[in-house]
């Protein structure tokens, strides 16, 4: 099949591939880029796994064609945070004890950043239904909730503390 | 020196072990995207395979024409039963004693069964080649419900079996038929059943779900024919046992088999078996001489990898007037699919139900279950539990309500009366099993005060009268559920895997500067092993948990193990662990009585370092003592500080917990609100307090599911009307409650540090809370038991046949 030559910019990287019209975006990510960050959970939209930031929404990668992400700004687990500067949402979750598998933590930290950037200040309530796109089996949320409230707060305290 | 020797307690915290609620390890890697799951895996000339599935749930298969597909650019090769056939891997043996196809031998006996394998350069063009293949099949009869199996016009399934009257597990009476197995005393509950003032009757039904871990199965196989050896990383939660299978299969030398369990997405139980795509992976790398990736979607999980649960439970309990236990009977059908693939020890075909007395001193039982073949998925592993201990302590819950209900008592006060006392234990039940330790009635009370138990019945009592004056359309369900589990399979006497005895493993390495590797035969999916284990190390050895690496799942590295599931972990690989730090103890008392020049016999062990006793002063730290281990020469020592401990338990441990739920239930829309969830759980002696509750909440959230609206549902002709997430109920945040932890801490008299293992217990106790709680909400409208799971639809189908909406 035809491939078409793709640009867009990935954690702050410009970079081009080639991809064809039915490639899907966490396919190129994952294996073309080497991006595994956002895994695979249903290939249906259902479980969040896939979810990375594009163009400042939170989009699910395995519905979406690498072809639509054609110029755009997109940003996984891996642009938010790395081992010489975490993300206060990666420090939370090992703090509230937010993940256990693994497997869901870097779809449900891109989608809290993106839920934090559109709602500073969030309620629980708010936070519940604001990562309802994000399944996990093995915690059962409380802690995930308690830990992107402790962020939310952390980040109110340190942009208080810059003003 | 003393003077700088920081006090016990200072030093006790720093080392981070038992009781610290340790942050883990793991996490670092898994939060910032750098988790190694098998899909992440990629090799250098990688393939991609496909499965060609059914689409019927019984029917011949005429012929396969794989040429269209193999036309098709990038199509390597197609593989059928005609393949595998010359390498006898056409069928493979299961975990209970029968076999299963691997590839469709001449039928198809559910859907979503493996047909064809399609091996491409990469998963795309796999999907276009699958779509190719066309296979001819003839529709037969479809045998869906269990009940119908042994009917005159049922068909008969296994064909090639069909006249084999013994089975793994002793006679067959019909060829849909796979199993009896009877425990207890039959004669002797009859008679008490017959004779008793007060008999409660019902058909608890456990309905058919799945574990549906995040992350499907899969695996990368590569044979790499220079140097002779075969390399499969794969979701294993068994990856010792794998490795055996392996061999046996497929006549390559076990030496030359390297099985890696990677990180691992959540297992739950999905990822103990061994599945066709394993099998079709490896023939398919040594054919091709290639790697091969073969990884599940969503779909084909949920309808082709393990099923949990399906059990038909027929139950009668008999007690006295004043609500005294006297007896409890019960019949189990049991739905094992087309091929009999449960994952239970071999002696236990219906795994541990006979734990089915639960909490309660039941002098008198019987247990009977019988196996059925259908045209369903195989499987019937068990779901975040112990071998079938969910079903059994979903059933005693329920009979405990149904009795109370009969006997009009409060099922509280008649679950306290019934209890096993805390001086019975050791206790031998009557289906055979012998409880380690148990504290329940101190349980009960303090979780029935936590709740404000009183309150709650006064709260649901004038809910119920304000909802008959119509000033309101919500009702209140108090579920309750004392449950206890049997965990930590097991003393190798009676519990084997494909006859590998269920013992666990650990081997520990000190390094000369006194940090450690330790390997374990167990691999973690979530539970944390790399913190919890180190932990157990740190308070053995002295060494603090931040200096532990620990490893699993590396067959060629780790000690021989059967893995992880059924909270077996820490019973098992738990105590290994301990037993080889005291190992290394032991050897360091020599070394360390050596370097103060005093008799082993006079230093004592403190904290992280031996003590001349009666001279505080003079003593040498676990640091001090590994670095000599490796420089100094100390006659009659070997150089070198490590050791290795295989450890069979010598009994199950038996965690319990008492947990009480109060939702509200619509009537009008049969939505169920939980409100209000505490969860006492007692798993012995606790190693990380956070991981407990991390734990507690997520089986919890399973039973929810479970309890709620989670369920694998067939049509009258084999459909799986739940292969997606769509339909198969997963909860979000939104539908999930915050839950309410607390503890006590009995510990296994047995264990080295007598830690009983928690990881199943929420689901385990979390399901019959759950449903208890909706069936209790309907209690005073004359409803003794409804089916689960209480979805909308059934919960507002209850009311309405209550006549709730007249």
């Amino acid at each position: 099949m035809a491939k078409t030559h793709l640009k867009m910019t990935v954690n702050g990287q410009a970079v081009e591939t080639l991809a064809e019209p039915r490639e899907l975006l966490i396919h190129v990510l994952r294996e073309k880029l080497g991006i595994k960050g956002p895994h695979i959970g249903c290939e249906t939209s259902h479980c969040g796994a896939c979810t990375v930031d594009m163009d400042g929404k939170s989009v699910k990668a395995c519905t979406v064609f690498a072809a639509q992400a054609d110029g755009a700004d997109v940003t996984t687990i891996e642009g938010l945070g790395g081992p010489d500067n975490l993300h206060v949402l990666q420090e939370m979750f090992r703090e509230h004890h937010g993940l256990q598998c693994g497997y869901c933590t870097p779809g449900m930290i891109t989608r809290a950043h993106r839920l934090l950037q559109e709602n500073p200040n969030p309620s629980e309530e708010e936070v519940r239904f604001g990562m309802a796109g994000n399944l996990c089996r093995c915690t059962g949320y409380q802690n995930i909730v308690k830990a992107i409230l402790a962020a939310a707060a952390e980040m109110a305290a340190a942009k208080e503390a810059a003003q | 020196m003393n003077e700088m020797t920081p006090p016990k307690n200072e030093r006790s915290a720093a080392l981070k072990g038992l009781g610290t609620a340790r942050k883990r390890v793991e996490d670092l890697r898994f939060t910032q995207g750098k988790g190694n799951y098998v899909d992440d895996i990629q090799q250098p000339g990688m393939l991609f395979g496909d499965f060609v599935r059914s689409p019927y749930a019984h029917a011949r298969v005429k012929s396969i024409n794989a040429e269209a597909a193999l036309a098709l650019p990038g199509v390597v090769a197609v593989l059928t039963a005609k393949d595998l056939e010359p390498l006898s891997l056409h069928w493979m043996p299961t975990l209970a004693g029968d076999k299963q196809m691997v590839l469709a031998d001449g039928k198809v006996l559910f859907q979503g069964q493996e047909v064809a394998f399609v091996i491409a350069e990469d998963r795309y063009i796999a999907a276009d080649a699958v779509e190719l293949v066309e296979v001819d099949y003839e529709e037969r009869p479809v045998l869906v419900d269990p009940m119908k199996a042994e009917l005159p016009d049922a068909p008969v399934l296994r064909e090639d079996i069909a006249d084999t009257l013994e089975g793994a597990h002793g006679p067959r009476r019909h060829p849909n038929h796979i199993f009896t197995w009877e425990q207890g005393d039959k004669a002797a509950t009859e008679a008490v059943i017959a004779e008793a003032p007060v008999v409660a009757e019902e058909m608890v039904y456990y309905h058919r779900t799945h574990p549906c871990p995040l992350e499907t199965c899969g695996c990368v196989a590569s044979m790499d024919k220079v140097n002779g050896k075969l390399t499969v990383w794969g979701t294993f939660q068994a990856p010792h046992v794998v490795r055996t299978v392996a061999s046996l299969l497929s006549g390559i030398a076990e030496h030359n088999i390297r099985i890696i369990s990677p990180d691992i997405g959540g297992g739950f139980g999905n990822k103990v078996g061994v599945y066709p795509g394993y099998v079709c992976s490896i023939v398919a790398s040594i054919v091709t001489g290639k790697p091969v990736k073969w990884i599940e979607d969503r779909m084909e999980n949920l309808m082709s990898t393990a099923f949990a649960r399906d059990y038909w439970m027929k139950g009668k309990i008999a007690a006295t007037a004043d609500g005294k236990i006297t007896g409890l009977w019960c019949h189990t059908t049991a739905d094992h699919g087309a091929f009999d693939a449960c994952a239970d020890p071999t002696k236990f075909p219906a795994g541990f139900m006979n734990i089915c007395t639960g909490s309660y001193d039941i002098p008198t039982a019987y247990l009977a279950v019988d196996g059925i073949y259908t045209n369903k998925a195989p499987g019937g592993v068990a779901y975040r539990c112990s071998f079938r201990v969910t079903e059994a302590a979903y059933f005693i819950e329920r009979m405990i309500e149904v009795l109370a209900i009969k006997l009009g008592m409060d099922a509280a006060e008649l679950r306290a009366k019934n209890f096993i006392r805390k001086d019975q234990f050791p206790y031998n039940s009557a289906l055979g099993w012998e409880y380690d330790s148990g504290d329940y009635h101190t349980a009960w009370d303090k979780a029935l005060k936590a709740v404000d138990y009183d309150g709650l019945r006064r709260e649901q009592a004038e809910r119920l009268e304000a909802f008959k004056r119509g000033e309101t359309r919500k009702l209140m369900g108090i579920g309750l559920t004392h449950f206890t589990e049997i965990v930590g399979a097991g003393p190798v006497k009676n519990c084997d895997i494909l006859g590998m005895g269920m013992f666990d493993s650990c081997e520990i390495r000190i390094h000369p500067t006194g940090s450690a590797i330790a390997r374990l035969g167990t691999i973690s999916q979530g539970q944390g092993h790399a913190t919890t284990f180190a932990q157990i190390l740190a308070s053995e050895t002295g060494i603090p948990a931040d200096d532990i690496t620990i490893e699993e799942g590396d067959t060629d590295t780790a000690p021989y193990g059967l893995g992880t599931y059924g909270s077996r972990s820490t019973p098992v690989a738990g105590a290994a662990t301990a037993l080889a730090g005291r190992k290394i103890r032991a050897k360091a008392q020599m070394i360390a009585a050596y370097l103060l020049e005093v008799h082993d016999n006079d230093i004592e062990w403190d904290v992280d370092r031996f003590v001349v006793k009666g001279a505080p002063e003079r003593f040498k730290t676990m640091k001090e003592i590994a670095y000599a281990a490796y420089n100094q020469a100390i006659p009659g020592v070997e150089p070198g500080l490590e050791a290795v401990s295989y450890y069979d338990p010598p009994n199950m441990t038996y965690p319990f917990g008492a947990y009480i739920c109060v939702l509200d239930i619509d009537v009008d829309t049969g939505e169920a609100e939980v409100r209000k969830f505490y969860a006492l759980d007692d798993c012995g002696t606790r190693i990380n307090p956070m991981i407990i509750e991390g734990q507690v909440h997520g089986g919890l959230t399973e039973a929810l599911a479970i309890a709620m609206g989670q369920e694998i549902a067939y049509d009258e002709i084999g459909n799986v009307k739940t292969g997606t997430l769509m339909d198969f109920f997963l909860p979000t945040a939104w539908e999930t409650p915050n839950y309410t932890t607390d503890y006590t801490e009995t510990p296994s008299p047995h264990h080295p540090i007598g830690a009983k293992g928690v990881g199943e217990s929420p689901n385990v106790g979390g399901v019959p809370c759950f449903s208890n709680a909706v069936n209790d909400a309907f209690r005073a409208f004359g409803l003794t038991h409804t089916q689960m799971p209480h979805d909308h639809w059934r919960i507002w189908k209850t009311a309405h046949d209550l006549g709730l909406h007249a």
